[in-house]
């Protein structure tokens, strides 16, 4: 006869080290096991009890599995009781095992004796699966009207879990909850309600089946809320909380939408919030019910603001957990009256300065909700004092939002320039990626406060240098207003707070030197700085270009290929004569949500005019959404200044009126043998390219030179070689100083452009890609692959797709159709299939050729989305699957 | 719906645990570390409240010990906090003012009080009288 469990668990209990414990553990579990091996009846039930203490304290106890089963089958209710225990902790719903209980549980729910039925119930509500539930649920839907209300309220839950599981049987189950509802016992009508609740939030449709329930839940809630002291239902003073919470969530769910039935409740909500008692935990989680219900529903406008004051109420309450549902409350009803929560906003600020993480995080979510225009300054104030003090879990969350009210209701663009510099010294490296872009984009399209924002800008970056993303804009913004910033300002009419610093070129200089060998500067800084100074070039006098030129020139050996890159381009733009058009200012920055000119570009991978260079980052930091949008702001660029093909176009068109096109100096469309067209061919290749930069320059119609220094373009992740990419960089500025003669820019002038951008020697450089064949879906037998291939080695952007179509299957793929979807920067002729029957095994193909023309090539890859109807025996198959190319295929 | 819940004690010992939604056992003892590791930290004025990755822990301390149930986010917090108390208020008239000790030895009674208590991971009897009747007479039975 084996020791008791009282013995085990002592033992356990008094063992020093986890050693002794494991070895204790060893041994008992072995004994366990010969004694099952033996079918040991007597002390099955023990040793089961024992392994259950040895499962808890997380030992390996799968060979008790069966052991349970066997308990369970055995007549007697001890055995019973224990073997359900063991299958609730040994066992879940994923267990093939569970499956050989089902028999078992099934006679037991039929069973005369109501604790059999009882355990039985409580395993199966606990642990059934999907198909356990289909089988049983025949037997739960008899037991649901049980003469028992022990029973009843049980099988009310189990039909929750069977629900859950198979919600196509809400059907069967319907019918019989009404009965429940009219019952005495307070269990039972709990476990109804929850059961109904569960039906309307799984299915909207079915709400329509209980509503007519709702003056019964009202009659309910009314003699809970006016019966006398019942002992049995009592909880501090309240009757029966639980039956009245339960009741006002149904009442919320059936009073959505509907006044009829809201206006049956008003009255009783009304008397529930007015006579509940606030002073204890239970009457609050009844108003807390109580007060969403009311905003939920089509409820007079009086008891909305009788359920704000209650919030009201709620925040000013000492106990934590009051405010906590009063704000989780507020933040959700806050769209519904806004002005009523205003009235509470102190106090709500106050929450921020909580201890408590959760106060705190419900305090800020509801706080965003509250700004408007009038009260902007002094919430953005409190949030900036919350940024200071903020968990850095919270703080790129709160720069986020902060980022967002600002824009939305800034009373001027001054003072969003001020408020976002100061999110951005105060966070430091929480910034999301887009905020300083956006900055830029702010200034840039402000040029009445350019002077100022650089002056701001240099005082931050000479108090502070470690902040990579404010760094970064104030390198951007000193290059491009350089000039401003050590303008002299003293005859400048100075308004109240203007600023009018008297800045040298040298200290500017000192300022990016100091960032250049600051230990914690990223290479992405560096990269700024090389522009920035590239910029100063033309904006400082001729004693400062000697300093910039020696401190490019340190770059030119760097380790890091983008700086050497960008140096070695710098570098040689200061022995070309046009750089002071080249390095002139940007045009404002024009801030598009939409890509809508898309389809206006026939040469796209042609770099835009403008690049905003601030955008690029460590590759290794892009995210998917950061390069979408560095995408659509490009294509906003676009829009003013046309694409640069289309610009060079232009310019011939409209006869010799503009300055000479820079674009057409050294990226010249014609396509006579020399190397302008291979140039053009490698500023496509590198804006493919993560490492790709190439100077751009270009002229559009206004006469405006502008430069953009166009560099990683991060659209794209095509890893092509970086050695050949730096060798057709050099390309690139061994051309530029021989291409722009005279006699070739004429020639470019009489000469119509045309269309065709890539000149045949684009091959020597980037070679059309292979003809590519890959599996793009396989289901159901059907196998589609592509054959993909470029017909026109100068225009990459047409592709061949041949979709071959086979059937794995042993039945005959019929009726079979495919139609294709694209997006909208792609255009796709899709021809006929070969035929709509694929015959079985194999046994033959089907083919449908398709083109797709991608007015994007190089930047965004082909995507397809296919529709698949067919038939396989008679029985029709859809599906949509989404079949993308490589990557700029 | 409450998808388990836990009792452990201050040192991080799950005394007890109870599942409704199927996990992997590796995942139940990450879930359990990563509970305790929240609650033991907070400091008894904060809520008994915390946003546990999708969904919501809601926890209350009775001495050394730590009742946590994770629900839905959209069901009423003060509801599962009553909840949790009626439990407990079962737990102490069963056992006459229970400690953690009676859990440890007795833990197949607390898992029979539980069951009597929730069903589904959902509130099935709201009684304690009726809990207590039921516990009396299931004990009596041969």
């Amino acid at each position: 006869m084996s020791s008791k469990l009282r013995d085990l668990i002592k033992t356990v209990r008094s063992c020093k080290t986890a050693a002794e414990e494991r070895s204790q553990i060893a041994k008992e579990s072995a004994l366990i096991r010969t004694a099952m091996k033996e079918e040991d009846i007597e002390s099955r039930q023990r040793n089961v009890a024992k392994l259950l203490y040895i499962h808890m304290l997380g030992y390996p106890t799968q060979f008790g599995q069966m052991e349970c089963l066997k308990l369970i089958v055995s007549p007697s209710y001890a055995d019973k009781r224990i073997g359900y225990l063991g299958l609730m902790l040994l066992l879940d719903e994923k267990q093939e095992v569970l499956l050989l209980a089902t028999n078992c549980i099934r006679g037991d729910i039929m069973n005369p004796n109501q604790f059999i039925v009882g355990v039985s119930l409580c395993a199966f509500g606990n642990i059934c699966s999907t198909a356990m539930a289909r089988d049983i649920s025949p037997e739960i839907e008899k037991v649901i009207s049980h003469s028992n209300p022990y029973i009843r309220k049980k099988a009310a839950l189990c039909a929750i879990r069977v629900l859950r599981k198979v919600p196509d049987l809400t059907e069967n189950y319907i019918p019989k909850i009404k009965a429940l509802l009219s019952e005495r016992n307070h269990a039972v009508i709990l476990t109804a309600l929850t059961l109904i609740v569960e039906i309307c939030e799984m299915d909207g449709t079915q709400i329509v089946h209980f509503k007519k329930m709702v003056p019964q839940l009202v009659r309910i809630l009314k003699s809970l809320t006016s019966s006398g002291y019942l002992p049995e239902h009592d909880i501090g003073g309240v009757t029966d909380p639980f039956l009245q919470v339960k009741i006002l969530r149904l009442l919320r769910i059936l009073g959505q939408n509907d006044p009829e039935s809201s206006d049956a409740m008003n009255d009783i909500l009304a008397q529930v919030s007015t006579n509940t008692d606030s002073t204890k935990n239970v009457g609050n989680a009844i108003l807390y019910e109580c007060v969403q219900t009311i905003m939920s529903i089509e409820s007079e406008n009086g008891l909305k603001v009788m359920a704000i004051n209650i919030l009201g109420r709620f925040l000013l309450n000492r106990d934590n957990n009051i405010r906590y549902v009063a704000l989780n409350t507020l933040s959700r009803v806050v769209n519904t009256d806004i002005q009523a929560v205003q009235r509470h906003r102190n106090t709500i600020v106050e929450c921020l300065k909580d201890p408590d993480v959760s106060i705190r995080c419900r305090a800020l979510d509801l706080i965003y909700s509250l700004v408007t225009e009038s009260n902007i300054r002094v919430l953005v104030r409190e949030l900036l004092n919350f940024l200071l003090i903020a968990d850095a879990q919270f703080k790129s969350e709160l720069v986020a939002k902060l980022c967002i009210v600002t824009e939305k209701y800034a009373p001027n663009k001054r003072w969003q320039i001020d408020t976002i510099l100061r999110v951005m010294s105060i966070a430091g490296n929480f910034i999301p990626d887009e905020v300083p872009s956006n900055l830029i984009q702010l200034i840039s399209s402000t040029p009445e406060l350019s002077s100022y924002a650089v002056q701001k800008l240099y005082l931050a970056l000479k108090q502070d240098i470690t902040q990579q993303p404010l760094t970064q804009v104030g390198l951007w913004c000193i290059g491009e207003y350089g000039d401003l910033l050590v303008a002299d300002k003293s005859q400048l009419p100075k308004d109240e707070d203007g600023l009018s610093l008297n800045v040298s070129e040298q200290a500017v200089i000192d300022i990016i030197d100091s960032i250049f060998r600051h230990a914690t500067t990223t290479q992405a800084t560096r990269q700024y700085s090389l522009t920035s100074l590239a910029k100063l070039s033309s904006r400082f006098s001729q004693s400062s270009l000697q300093r910039i030129k020696t401190m490019i020139d340190n770059y030119k050996q760097n380790i890091n290929l983008e700086l050497q890159q960008r140096a070695c381009e710098y570098s040689t733009l200061f022995d070309f004569d046009k750089k002071s058009s080249i390095l002139d200012r940007m045009p404002p920055i024009e801030k598009q949500e939409e890509s809508p000119h898309i389809g206006n570009k026939n040469i796209p991978t042609q770099t835009p005019p403008q690049q905003h260079y601030n955008q690029q980052q460590q590759p290794q930091q892009q995210s998917q959404q950061q390069s979408s949008q560095f995408g659509s702001i490009l294509d906003g660029l676009d829009s003013p200044t046309q694409s640069s093909a289309n610009s060079g176009n232009n310019n011939n068109k409209q006869g010799g009126n503009n300055a000479m096109s820079l674009l057409e100096d050294i990226f010249g469309p014609t396509p006579t043998p020399t190397s302008n067209g291979n140039m053009n061919n490698n500023n496509n290749n590198m804006n493919n390219n993560n490492y790709g930069m190439g100077g751009m320059m270009n002229n559009n119609n206004n006469n405006n030179n502008n430069m953009g220094v166009m560099m990683n373009n991060n659209n794209n992740s095509n890893n092509n070689n970086n050695r050949s990419q730096a060798s057709a960089l050099l390309d690139i500025m061994g051309d530029l100083q021989l291409t722009p003669t005279p006699q070739q820019q004429q020639q470019q002038q009489q000469s119509p452009p045309p269309q065709q951008p890539l000149s045949p020697t684009s091959s020597v450089l980037q070679p059309v890609p292979q003809p590519l064949t890959f599996l793009v879906y396989q289901k159901h037998g059907l196998n589609i692959s592509y054959e993909c291939s470029k017909p026109q080695p100068n225009n990459l952007s047409l592709t061949n797709i041949n979709m071959v179509i086979t059937n794995t299957g042993s039945s005959p793929i019929t009726n079979f159709s495919l139609q294709a979807a694209v997006p909208k920067y792609l255009k796709i002729q899709l021809l006929p299939p070969s035929s709509t029957v694929i015959p079985p095994n194999n046994s033959g193909e089907v083919t449908q050729v398709s083109k797709v023309l991608n007015s994007q090539q190089g930047q965004k890859p082909i995507l397809l989305r296919l529709k698949l109807d067919f038939q396989i025996n008679g029985q029709p198959f859809s599906d949509v699957p989404d079949t993308p190319l490589p990557s700029l295929f | 719906m409450i998808h388990f819940i836990l009792i452990q004690n201050r040192q991080g010992k799950t005394r007890l645990s109870k599942w409704y939604t199927p996990y992997e056992d590796v995942e139940k003892r990450k879930l359990s570390h990563e509970i305790h590791k929240i609650v033991n930290s907070r400091e008894t004025k904060f809520t008994n409240f915390v946003e546990f990755r999708t969904h919501r822990i809601v926890y209350r301390r009775y001495a050394g010990l730590f009742f946590s149930v994770c629900v839905d986010p959209t069901d009423n917090e003060l509801f599962c906090l009553e909840a949790i108390h009626l439990f407990v208020e079962v737990l102490d008239a069963y056992f006459g003012n229970v400690c953690e000790l009676d859990l440890v030895f007795n833990f197949y009674k607390v898992y029979a009080i539980i069951d009597e208590v929730f069903l589904a991971g959902e509130l099935m009897e709201p009684s304690k009288h009726v809990i207590l009747q039921r516990m009396e007479f299931l004990d009596n039975l041969p």
